[in-house]
């Protein structure tokens, strides 16, 4: 199959701008802003069935129809601040093909009306700023951004903007109070940035993998987009694959291709005669799926999209699928999720803040060996504490890994508490 | 100053934004490029150009993880040994990096060149070892590391410097 949104893997030379345009760059951009009217092209994405790429899944059209038309100017903003564990596509995309992705992003800005649009990336990827700005400078020089785009009266500026090492800043509400100079810490909601959103204007904010798909979208039609993938998850999806497996990396495949497919055609399988033990779909913030004798089967013909791998007891998320093999015990994984969370909690809600505080120490004791089987209790009470009482998702993300592992792999904490009874 | 040291850098980032504020973290970065860290001097500079208070500026500095308001080694080499990363072996290539250079996480080397210190997860999952590399505002990415190759590069900066 050839590449939808990596298509440099076919097209090497397609971040340059005139080998984009051979290979029908621009075209799309073109014909949203010449001959559809915006409500057109949000009605085409809404069609096309495009769910939100950054995790949550939410339909991109309809997210773009909640920005009021009675208050403007309107602004979009891309989210390219991938941050979490496992997940590295958005910066394949923007490295190996900008200009599709740039595209993307003057697709959706037509299509809620703005006139600006910004790009914030993480602040790790300083020189992926440095390649946009020369990117997003040729567009301007070829006609395909700037004053009044062919010929029409629509005019669309891009910038970039860098952060500087926060992960919460990839929620959109603490994205925004960045990009307005201040501490990304997220907002109370309601309002919702649909209408109280950058510099307090509507604003829609959609991931980097998202958009890159809208050129092709906007091409080929709704039609063609739900013809790839299942019927409530149509589309590509690019998989972040890593950790214990032989071939590492991004592959874009259909949403609904199951976990056999990816870990064992592509990924390779696991190395080193090892067994494969636990999977985690959605990176740190995954619920941890158990993978053994009784349930291998089960779990490799899930097929990966947003509505199944719930049937296993986890989430599709970002797709950044981490694979833990039979040396690693749970106690140890959520050792490192755990410390990463409590090193990105923003300090604004309590439960949060003091929850990974608290989460931290006892996993940190309990795999250390030194905890007691109460400690395994409160550690269970404490995330069950965080759960759905903070003010954004990172609270509850911080609490997946650690609630099912301890579930899902007693005999990892078990083990713990025996062994210092006996020391 | 800032303004004094980069006038066009400063004129370009002002005129970027409809609101001045916004203007702060990409200041932060010129200042660090200055000195190599966010200095007090810098930071009154920026709160008096954007119209705020200094301490607003430096709670900016305090709260994202690549601005420092202190001085480290010429080169801070910041290994990711999140979960992605340690399955592949990053927290045995960091002790190994660490005895190699003969200091602990969070030590400068004694010759000030390179500060080891940690990175939350840095988008790299299938290239770790990883780390990147902060002098002053640049970044630098090193994938698929090895020791060998690690200590090659810092002779090669040490040879630089």
């Amino acid at each position: 199959m050839t590449h939808i949104l990596l298509r440099h893997r076919d097209i090497p030379d397609i971040k340059k701008l005139d080998v984009y345009k051979q290979n029908g760059g621009f075209e799309s951009l073109k014909k949203a802003v010449t001959s559809m009217q915006p409500q057109q092209v949000v009605d085409e994405v809404k069609n096309s069935g495009l769910r939100g790429r950054g995790g949550a899944g939410f339909p991109t059209g309809v997210k773009w129809s909640f920005l009021p038309n009675n208050i403007w100017p309107h602004y979009a903003v891309c989210n390219a601040d991938e941050s979490e564990p496992g997940t590295f596509k958005d910066r394949e995309i923007m490295e190996g093909n900008p200009f599709q992705f740039l595209e993307g992003v003057a697709i959706a800005c037509y299509a809620v009306g703005a006139n600006e649009g910004y790009i914030y990336l993480r602040g790790e990827f300083q020189h992926i700023q440095i390649f946009l700005d020369e990117c997003i400078a040729e567009m301007e020089r070829e006609g395909y951004l700037g004053e009044k785009l062919f010929g029409t009266e629509y005019s669309l500026r891009l910038k970039t903007h860098l952060g500087a090492g926060a992960y919460i800043c990839g929620e959109e509400s603490a994205l925004l109070e960045s990009l307005e100079g201040k501490r990304g810490m997220p907002r109370l909601r309601p309002p919702f940035p649909a209408v109280v959103g950058l510099y307090g204007k509507p604003t829609v904010i959609n991931n980097v993998e998202t958009l890159a798909n809208l050129p092709f979208i906007v091409e080929k039609g709704a039609g063609w987009h739900k013809s790839i993938g299942t019927e409530k998850s149509p589309g590509v999806k690019i998989f972040s694959l890593s950790g214990n497996i032989s071939n590492p990396g991004n592959y874009e495949l259909p949403l609904g291709t199951t976990f056999r497919e990816l870990i064992f055609t592509h990924g390779g399988g696991i190395p080193n005669g090892h067994n494969l033990r636990a999977i985690m779909p959605a990176g740190a913030s995954s619920s941890i799926i158990r993978v053994d004798d009784t349930t291998f089967d089960k779990v490799m013909d899930t097929p990966m999209d947003y509505e199944n791998v719930q049937g296993v007891g986890s989430l599709l998320g970002s797709a950044s699928v981490i694979i833990i093999d039979d040396t690693h015990t749970m106690d140890w994984v959520i050792n490192k999720t755990v410390h990463f969370f409590k090193h990105e909690s923003c300090g604004k809600c309590t439960p949060c803040r003091d929850g990974t505080y608290w989460m931290m120490h006892l996993v940190g004791r309990i795999h250390a060996k030194e905890a007691s089987e109460a400690d395994i209790r409160l550690l269970t009470k404490v995330a069950a504490q965080i759960n759905g009482k903070c003010l954004c998702a990172l609270g509850d993300f911080s609490t997946m890994a650690v609630t099912t592992a301890i579930q899902r792999f007693p005999e990892d904490f078990e083990i713990k508490v025996i062994e210092e009874r006996i020391a | 100053m800032l303004a004094e040291t980069y006038p066009d850098e400063v004129k370009a980032i002002l005129a970027k934004y409809p609101v001045k504020r916004s203007a702060v973290m990409p200041l932060l970065y010129l200042a660090q490029r200055k000195d190599g860290y966010i200095t007090k001097q810098s930071m009154a500079e920026i709160a008096s150009m954007l119209e705020l208070d200094v301490t607003e500026v430096a709670s900016i500095v305090g709260f994202y993880s690549m601005y420092y308001d202190e001085k480290a080694g010429k080169y801070r080499m910041q290994v990711c040994n999140d979960l992605p990363c340690a399955l592949r072996g990053a927290d045995k290539f960091l002790e190994s990096l660490c005895e190699n250079l003969g200091i602990k996480v969070g030590e400068t080397t004694p010759d000030g060149l390179v500060t080891v210190e940690t990175a939350t997860c840095l988008a790299a999952c299938a290239k770790a070892p990883m780390f990147q590399l902060q002098e002053g505002d640049r970044v630098t990415y090193y994938e698929n590391m090895t020791i060998d190759k690690t200590m090659e590069l810092v002779e090669a900066l040490r040879g630089n410097s």
